[in-house]
């Protein structure tokens, strides 16, 4: 097979059929990763009006451009949109977009999930966009404090947009985080071992993990706050033994991780491009891992440093600025690394490196005001004033979009296919720089000299006026420089030349690619012997072609690409993974009409969109699998591997591992939310208990317990060939759940005092539920490998499904416990 | 270092720094030594920014080695060494003003009640004869500790006079105790520093600190 016949091949298979009907069952890792680049640019463009509009209103004292509920929405807004829209997508789109060309891999683990995920955040994100278009956008603040957005005080819709819209929004960012970890633990190209890994993996993987525990506290405050609101439970309700600070710590220990899963990314693209900039490696490899790793495991013990001014006992105080202030430890250990890689290269002055210069200045102030406002005393002085205004801006312009910008550049002759044309980019560089400089760099002044976050206008007398003009004129400056990128980049992709393939000489595999990308990525995958693959063997992009790697022999119309043993990166087995299809569209849909009929109220028509997503779900898994056994196939180099199908460790098996690890910080969170409560929140305690239900609980352990076990038997049967009894046994799993699930909810009516009496018994129906429908999860899982067993996919070699089973029916088990012992704990207390 | 600043600052404040709500035109205790600590942080901060731009100029000048040389001086030193020390000594000096700063129970401090209310303060305190209810406006005897008691009746709000001290959050169902002092008489301005809802730009109240005639004429109820 030559070169051009394996490239109709396997273009053949990989592609999608032309026009909008292609389009919308894509499920290729390229093009999802452009859409979301490219929504995210759309959603930046219209956070940066609404922050044109700020500055518009701030620009004189006394203005009255918008009133206050116009300016409330416009802050509110520009927060959300720049976090939730445009940050976190950003780097999911360009993750999505070039990890598996980094890794030599052909798609990410699970291409069906990131369309899915991609039409969760179109649609969410239209939701918000709509609430400004229609004047009823949230306008309580990016941070949602309690009680001012709970019922009393933020009658509107305006909060239930935010809190269902965001949720919304953040299935998308739960669905990449599990899929940028599996990718990049299995999906690699043979020989990757993790210490040959391209750094820019290195931090998506940690920038990951990351999100996959720090996003499930502010999924369950916002399910707390909307469930507050909608039925009257008082999680945050100081009268009924709730607390606002409960609030406050739900989101900061997702917020503040959250602004280290934005820099990291970016961190990586820095530590990707500087390099290749330099003519050289990057200094320190090694030292740089380890940094990452402190960072992300302090960036989880600094969230309080919000709350500074909440009234928390100093010394407590102490231990979170301590933590907070050590975080710049590992970041300064970046950036002299960065350094140090200059000083051993050859740096040129291209404009990726203008950008990364920046970004160097811009990100060092931002961290030493950072730094300054680790320091108690003076955070009381400068918290919520203008001062932290130009701190998060250096931070996350300087940390954020800088280097996006000169990744931008970096990597748009891959996205295009083309070289860069004009030399807008250093024009629209210093327009961004100066402007971003002259309205930031004031504004630190501003916020000393007193003025507050949050207001829509101030008195003249207070001296501030001068420098918000500046900062104005400032922002527009920057404004008219971003606009200056966006032709730039119009100009590239529609007028430019054809580029060469590697235009900058970089040394990492997805310049091994020919540009524009194949939609299959490689013709064939490498064996991987160094860091820079590339830089030890030149000719390695035409070797590919040829089909001198694993791979290289289309089969069977499937879409193949292989996983490795994590450390070692030795081949472990071929992975198939599904080709396009509609359903991640429908079933997106389907969710977000289950979003819709909870924001206008219709609870008891959302259970119709839930059964939906449920069929919906039975049919993602039930189209894949197979019902024959293949054993080992040859994989090119003289080496055979089984499909995953047939393997341990598929990446479905990991997915759901830590898929369930994200669910079990949501369950750690709400215990935490239920102890905090007991601890801190004003009267307490609760008017009445938990009476009896010691015996529905015996009930309820006794049938999760049998659940579990059964489904352990029925893995065991299937393993052993006894295909029948594992049938069985699995539909006796699922029986033994829906025992459980009944005990649970009798539990509830029976013991339990209402809900919505006090925060004591909301929180104890949030565990019930939370152990019932987990329960309902397992059930549902034993339920299908049982037809799974009555339709021949499962054999005795073909095990991912019931162990797949097993982890969410033991996860349930576990979980079912806890809960109990945590409910029905205040009933055995004298 | 400290004493520079101290004498320094009055300077300072002339060339640009005053004004009804500068955190850096103090007029008290608390608010004079995080102004201090700001003015110590900054020189600092201008030091390592200009290290930086330093280093970077300096690599496109430098006369290239090639490889990965310098990684104990690029990582250990500078990137270890150097800010864990610094930050050592920064979070040493700050935990103990910090400590100094925290309302402790004394002798002689006056206790005052304050509520945050959308969108207006009550504050309520002793008088000669019974309790004194203001709105909008503290009164407070100049040169000596006050303890605000804060509270809030609807959402949360924030109490900040920034020429006197820091802010601290009126939390509804929590009371948080924030210590205050005026070392001359005068009037300060004061405003809810956390996000309250349509009308927080206009919260906002005045501290009037008295000198010990005025002071026992406000406790007598007779309008200063």
């Amino acid at each position: 097979m030559n070169a051009l016949r394996r490239h109709r091949a396997l273009t053949a298979i990989w592609g999608s059929a032309p026009g909008w009907r292609g389009s919308i069952a894509s499920v290729n890792h390229s093009d999802i990763g452009r859409r979301f680049i490219l929504a995210a640019f759309a959603f930046f463009a219209i956070g940066g009006v609404l922050a044109m509009m700020i500055r518009a209103q701030l620009a004189t004292p006394g203005s009255a451009f918008v009133g206050p509920d116009i300016y409330n929405q416009l802050f509110t807004m520009h927060g959300s949109i720049m976090m939730f829209l445009f940050a976190i997508p950003m780097f999911e789109g360009l993750a999505l977009y070039l990890l598996p060309k980094l890794l030599g891999s052909r798609d990410m683990a699970f291409p069906r999930l990131s369309a899915y995920g991609w039409w969760c955040y179109l649609f969410g994100g239209s939701i918000l966009i709509a609430s400004l278009a229609l004047g009823v956008a949230p306008d309580g603040g990016w941070f949602m404090y309690t009680p001012l957005s709970s019922r009393a005080y933020s009658p509107g819709v305006n909060a239930d947009v935010w809190l269902l819209g965001v949720t919304f929004v953040e299935i998308s960012a739960i669905a990449a985080a599990v899929e940028i970890t599996v990718s990049i633990l299995k999906l690699r190209a043979p020989g990757m071992r993790l210490d040959r890994m391209p750094l820019f993996a290195w931090y998506l993987l940690i920038t990951a993990l990351m999100m996959i525990v720090a996003f499930p506290p502010l999924i369950l405050g916002s399910i707390l706050l909307e469930v507050e609101r909608a039925f009257d439970w008082p999680f945050f309700d100081p009268a009924r033994g709730g607390s606002p600070l409960l609030w406050q710590h739900l989101f900061w220990l997702f917020g503040h991780p959250e602004v280290y899963i934005i820099f990291l990314p970016a961190a990586g693209v820095v530590s990707t491009v500087l390099p290749v900039m330099a003519r050289t490696r990057i200094l320190g490899y090694g030292w740089i891992v380890a940094a990452l790793l402190a960072m992300a495991f302090l960036s989880f013990g600094l969230w309080v440093h919000h709350m500074f001014a909440t009234g928390i006992p100093h010394m407590a105080l102490g231990f979170f600025s301590a933590a907070s202030a050590l975080v710049a430890i590992p970041t300064a250990l970046q950036v002299f690394a960065w350094i140090g890689t200059l000083w051993n290269g050859r740096p040129e002055l291209k404009l990726p490196m203008l950008y990364l210069l920046g970004f160097f200045l811009t990100f060092v102030i931002g961290g030493l005001t950072g730094v300054m406002l680790a320091m108690v005393p003076f955070n009381w002085q400068a918290h919520d004033t203008h001062f932290v205004v130009a701190h998060l801006h250096y931070v996350l312009v300087g940390g954020f979009i800088f280097p996006m910008l000169a990744g931008a550049y970096y990597w748009l002759p891959h996205f295009t296919g083309r070289a860069r044309a004009a030399s807008l980019g250093k024009a629209a560089f210093w327009l961004i720089f100066l402007g971003f400089n002259f309205t930031f760099f004031l504004m630190h002044l501003t916020g000393l000299l007193g003025m507050r976050r949050r207001v829509h206008t101030y008195p003249e007398e207070m001296g501030w006026a001068w420098l918000n003009l500046l900062s104005s004129i400032g922002s527009f400056v920057m404004a008219f420089g971003f606009a200056l990128f966006a032709i730039d980049v119009a100009l590239q992709i529609f007028w430019s030349r054809r580029s060469r393939r590697n235009p900058w000489n970089a040394g990492t595999l997805e310049w091994a690619i020919p540009i524009p990308t194949p939609v299959y990525n490689i013709a064939s995958l490498p064996h991987v012997q160094d860091r820079e693959p590339l830089a030890t063997d030149p000719a390695l992009a035409v070797k590919l072609a040829r089909g001198e790697g694993y791979l290289a022999v289309p089969r069977h119309g499937w879409r193949e690409t292989m996983a490795v043993e994590t450390t070692t990166g030795a081949v472990d087995h071929v992975v198939v993974l599904p080709g396009n299809t509609r359903l991640p569209i429908i079933t997106a849909a389907v969710t977000g009409s289950f979003f819709l009929c909870l924001l206008f109220g219709f609870y008891w028509l959302a259970l119709v969109p839930l059964a939906g997503v449920v069929v919906l779900a039975w049919r993602w898994a039930w189209v894949l699998g197979s019902r024959e056994d293949f054993g080992p196939l040859p994989i090119g180099q003289g080496q055979a591997a089984l499909t995953h199908r047939e393997a341990v460790g598929a990446p479905g098996w990991w997915g759901s591992v830590f898929l369930l690890v994200a669910d079990g910080t949501l369950l750690a969170s709400l215990l935490f939310g239920y102890a905090f409560l007991w601890v801190v929140a004003p009267n307490w305690p609760p008017p009445a208990r938990i009476e009896g239900g010691l015996l529905l609980g015996l009930m309820a352990s006794a049938a999760t317990l049998a659940g579990m076990w059964l489904q352990r038997r029925s893995l065991a049967a299937a393993c052993a060939g006894r295909l029948i009894s594992a049938r069985h046994t699995a539909t006796a799993a699922a029986a033994a759940q829906a025992v459980s699930i009944v005990a649970l909810m009798s539990l509830g009516i029976t013991a339990l005092p209402g809900p919505e009496t006090h925060a004591y018994a909301a929180a104890g129906w949030a565990l019930l539920i939370y152990a019932a429908l987990h329960a309902a999860i397992a059930l549902l899982c034993s339920a299908f490998v049982s037809a799974r067993l009555a339709s021949g996919h499962v054999s005795g070699t073909r095990l991912l499904e019931p162990s797949i089973a097993r982890l969410f029916s033991d996860y349930s088990g576990a979980a079912t416990l806890i809960v109990l012992v945590c409910v029905l704990a205040p009933a055995m207390a004298p | 270092m400290l004493h520079v600043l101290r004498v320094a600052m009055p300077a300072l404040v002339t060339v640009g720094c005053s004004g009804p709500l500068s955190t850096l035109d103090t007029a008290g205790p608390a608010a004079r030594d995080v102004a201090i600590l700001w003015w110590a942080m900054l020189a600092g901060a201008g030091v390592l920014t200009l290290l930086v731009v330093l280093l970077l100029a300096l690599a496109f000048v430098h006369r290239a080695r090639d490889g990965q040389t310098g990684v104990s001086l690029w990582l250990g030193w500078l990137g270890v060494a150097m800010p864990g020390a610094v930050l050592l000594v920064l979070l040493g000096s700050a935990l103990v003003l910090g400590e100094q700063m925290i309302a402790r129970p004394a002798p002689g401090v006056i206790v005052v009640e304050a509520t945050g209310h959308q969108w207006f303060w009550e504050f309520r305190q002793p008088g000669a004869s019974g309790a004194i209810t203001t709105r909008d406006v503290l009164h407070i005897p100049a040169g000596r500790p006050i303890h605000v008691r804060l509270a809030a009746a609807d959402v949360i709000h924030g109490f900040w006079v920034p020429r006197l001290a820091g802010k601290m959050d009126a939390i509804p169902g929590h009371v948080n105790v924030l210590r205050i002092q005026a070392a001359q008489p005068g009037v300060f301005e004061g405003q809810c520093a956390e996000f309250c809802g349509l009308e927080h730009a206009a919260h906002r109240f005045r501290v009037i600190a008295h000198d010990e005639a005025g002071w026992a004429a406000f406790q007598r109820g007779e309008a200063p």
